[in-house]
């Protein structure tokens, strides 16, 4: 984007020049008001413009996935809450159906409908949450995070009514669902999604055909398919690059084979391409919600009739990966027999699609490196865990 | 030599001392009314409330968000250059002050009208990037220094479209001097012929001020604050004061020599105090736009920001003086440049859009040709 000039005028920052230039580190994070959490990267910048990016992770290292192993598979659900605090439902699911596949549980049709419902709205709340910040992160003075905050409010007392939880649900269990959900859900659904789509709407008017916004994203943090495919990204941050991968319509877990929806992608690569992408996976989910309520039971099981207090899985492994708001989100269960498992490895979303990250960015201005790294739409507790 | 103060006879220095003071209370004053109204037209903006709990409808905000920052720590890093470093609030703030004193706030009244008075301002209203660079440089901090850097190339970019627009308003005009231009808008203020001249100017005057979209060298979302990132306390209040004085200032400015100032649309038979009201209504709205400007875009990147300056408001400056120019050696209507002007505006809005969005478009097409799943 920003040639240098193979021999500039001799002058300052000439090879041969008297004076000679030195590219500058600039340490952005762990406390940056725009690195979402506390990711750190070095910039080495010649002026505005990054020459190259060291990203430094593992501030938000918890060690979730080895504590796990010294729970009963029920109490890991709450960890897996907290590796994706802001798609804490679609955690939960990989988690629980990674169990359930190895402990071969049926799954009750009612609770798959209602797993399915909350899963996508829970995508819903985490692409507001990615739509406000990364308005800040171009430079908003905090009005798209609020009206994201609004509609993402909305989702989250929903959730509560439901889980008993604004964040951290643990309402997935392996069988089904922790309890049945409130007599009026259907209703109160239907209500979320009338606001949600008035919010959806708002930020086409204020950003998306924004020509600052445009001017700001088209063009910037380009990453081809191929590289993309290279760094395993995953989500709608690859789909922008032209590739179109969806767990849900590649292997459809649950009833997603029985759903009609697209899969959006574009084919720009860039920050607008990442943007837009999710913009259109919004109303995506709100079809696909809309399909489920008519085609969800009023009535039923939620939990299979025999299923044993202690939970005991034979002895096996197992990975089962399902498409949560920010990628792949996999899970990789080994067990040994007995109510825990031996090694619970998470494949995270995050992780893969941060890698690309030196890749979108070197060779942009600085301003630039950090609305790459808002596209990216990193939760840095799953990239620690 | 004596002069007139409020029916009285005194000194001509003391006048003027006088004088200065009440600005300086007046905008001690206003800017507490700004960032009251700034927080309070944001908040609705962005379906909030605002500040309500201090005071009735929350009016003391400002003085409790003063007397926090009064009660503050003065911190300084241990590796900053201490002269640089604590001058840097008072030469960002005194070239600010020293615009005042060409505003007419109403009929006879203001510091001085100075015969070069849009010079002047203009002229002191650049001063301020050497406090800017001070205190980015003293600050030792890179955010710092980078911020400061960016208020140098965007304040010498943008200098030049402000100076060329106020020239050419003062060939229109035919004099500098602000109280006079005030006076020759008693029927038809000068937005009216020269449109493109008052957008020039109120874009212009955005990059002056380091209001949004051109808050490059603040931009919290990357340098986090810029030159300001070290300063903490009373030094950093002197900062906000700074940049609400220039607004304040800025503002009348704009509503004198487009908006008629005082006079228009009621004459001079208003009365003094209603005067008053009237450049300060004026000055609320050009407030008010910027607020409204500051939470609906986004931050320009630096390139975009030079090139923008550059490439469109200097030649679009330059059209317009030659186009006065022309109507003025000519004798034509001012018709003429009611015309070019409304033209000039329309070609602006054009030009802007696109050489917004343009430049960037190439990168588009180098999208891969792994497209043939994409639905």
């Amino acid at each position: 984007m920003v040639a240098t000039p193979e021999v500039g005028p001799p002058g300052v920052g000439h090879p041969e020049a008297e004076f000679q230039t030195q590219d500058l580190l600039l340490n952005v994070g762990p406390q940056h008001p725009s690195t979402h959490g506390v990711f750190r990267m070095v910039l080495q910048v010649d002026g505005e413009v990054v020459r190259d990016v060291i990203p430094y992770i593992g501030y938000l290292h918890r060690g979730a996935e080895k504590l796990c192993e010294t729970m009963d598979y029920r109490q890991g659900i709450g960890f897996m809450d907290r590796t994706e605090y802001l798609a804490a439902f679609n955690a939960e699911l990989s988690y629980v159906m990674a169990v359930e596949k190895l402990a071969e549980i049926e799954v009750p049709e009612r609770a798959q409908w209602i797993r399915m419902i909350l899963c996508e709205m829970n995508r819903l709340s985490s692409h507001f949450m990615f739509m406000g910040a990364f308005g800040i992160d171009v430079g908003v003075f905090a009005t798209p995070f609020i009206y994201a905050w609004k509609e993402r409010e909305q989702l989250i007392d929903l959730f509560e009514e439901v889980s008993g939880d604004r964040m951290m649900y643990a309402y997935f269990r392996p069988g089904g669902l922790a309890w049945d959900v409130p007599a009026n859900f259907k209703q109160r659904v239907r209500e979320v999604l009338e606001s949600t789509k008035v919010g959806i709407k708002d930020f086409d008017g204020l950003l998306t055909t924004n020509e600052i916004f445009r001017a700001r994203t088209q063009g910037v943090g380009y990453i081809s398919a191929e590289d993309a495919i290279d760094w395993g990204m995953s989500g709608p941050s690859i789909r922008a690059s032209g590739v179109n991968i969806d767990v849900r319509k590649d292997e459809p877990y649950m009833f997603y084979d029985q759903i009609d929806f697209n899969v959006p992608t574009r084919t720009e690569g860039d920050v607008y391409a990442r943007y837009a992408c999710r913009m259109d996976e919004m109303w995506e989910s709100v079809r696909i919600i809309e399909q489920c309520l008519e085609k969800m039971p009023d009535y039923g099981p939620i939990m299979p009739e025999k299923m044993p207090r202690m939970l005991r899985t034979p002895p096996g492994e197992v990975y089962l990966r399902t498409e949560a708001p920010r990628g792949e989100y996999g899970i990789y269960l080994v067990s040994e027999g007995g109510n825990r498992p031996y090694r619970l490895k998470v494949r995270s979303a995050c992780l893969s699609n941060l890698q690309a990250l030196k890749d979108m960015s070197v060779g942009h201005y600085m301003a630039d490196a950090i609305i790459v790294l808002g596209s990216i739409d990193i939760v840095l507790s799953e990239v620690d865990r | 030599m004596n002069v007139d103060l409020f029916g009285g006879s005194v000194n001509v220095w003391l006048d003027a001392f006088i004088r200065l003071q009440l600005i300086v209370l007046l905008m001690t004053v206003v800017v507490m009314g700004y960032t009251y109204l700034e927080r309070k037209i944001v908040a609705r903006f962005n379906q909030r409330v605002g500040p309500q709990k201090t005071g009735p409808f929350g009016l003391l905000q400002a003085v409790a968000d003063a007397l926090k920052l009064v009660g503050k720590e003065d911190l300084r890093p241990r590796s900053a250059d201490p002269w640089t470093f604590e001058l840097g609030p008072y030469f960002v703030f005194i070239p600010v002050l020293m615009g005042f004193v060409i505003v007419p706030f109403m009929a006879d009244w203001n510091i001085r009208l100075l015969e070069l008075g849009l010079i002047y301002f203009v002229a002191v209203s650049g001063l301020s990037i050497i406090g800017w660079v001070m205190a980015g440089w003293g600050s030792d901090n890179r955010y710092a220094l980078l911020g400061a850097l960016r208020a140098v190339a965007q304040g010498i970019s943008y200098e030049l479209p402000l100076v060329l627009s106020v020239i050419a308003l003062a060939m229109f005009a035919g004099t500098y001097n602000l109280g006079l231009i005030v006076e020759q808008q008693d029927q038809v203020p000068y937005i009216v012929w020269q449109p493109m001249t008052a957008m020039i100017f109120f874009i212009a005057a955005l990059a002056e001020l380091n209001r949004a979209p051109f808050d490059i060298p603040v931009g919290e979302s990357e340098v986090a604050g810029g030159p300001f990132i070290e300063y903490s306390g009373i030094r950093w209040s002197m900062f906000q004061l700074a940049e609400y004085a220039a607004i304040f200032v800025m503002s009348i400015v704009f509503s004198s020599i487009f908006l008629g100032g005082y006079i228009w649309p009621f004459g001079e038979e208003l009365g003094v105090g209603f005067q008053l009201l009237l450049t300060g209504a004026k000055a609320l709205l050009f407030f008010f736009v910027i607020v409204w400007i500051r939470v609906s875009v986004p931050r320009l990147r630096i390139d975009q920001l030079m090139a923008y300056s550059w490439k469109v408001l200097l030649p679009l400056t330059l059209a317009q003086v030659m186009v006065n120019g022309l109507v003025l050696v000519n004798g034509w209507s001012e018709v003429v440049l009611l015309v070019t002007g409304l033209i000039g505006c329309a070609a602006l809005v054009m030009i802007t859009s696109r050489a917004v969005v343009r430049p960037r478009m190439p990168a588009m097409r180098t999208a891969p040709a792994m497209q043939g799943e994409a639905a």
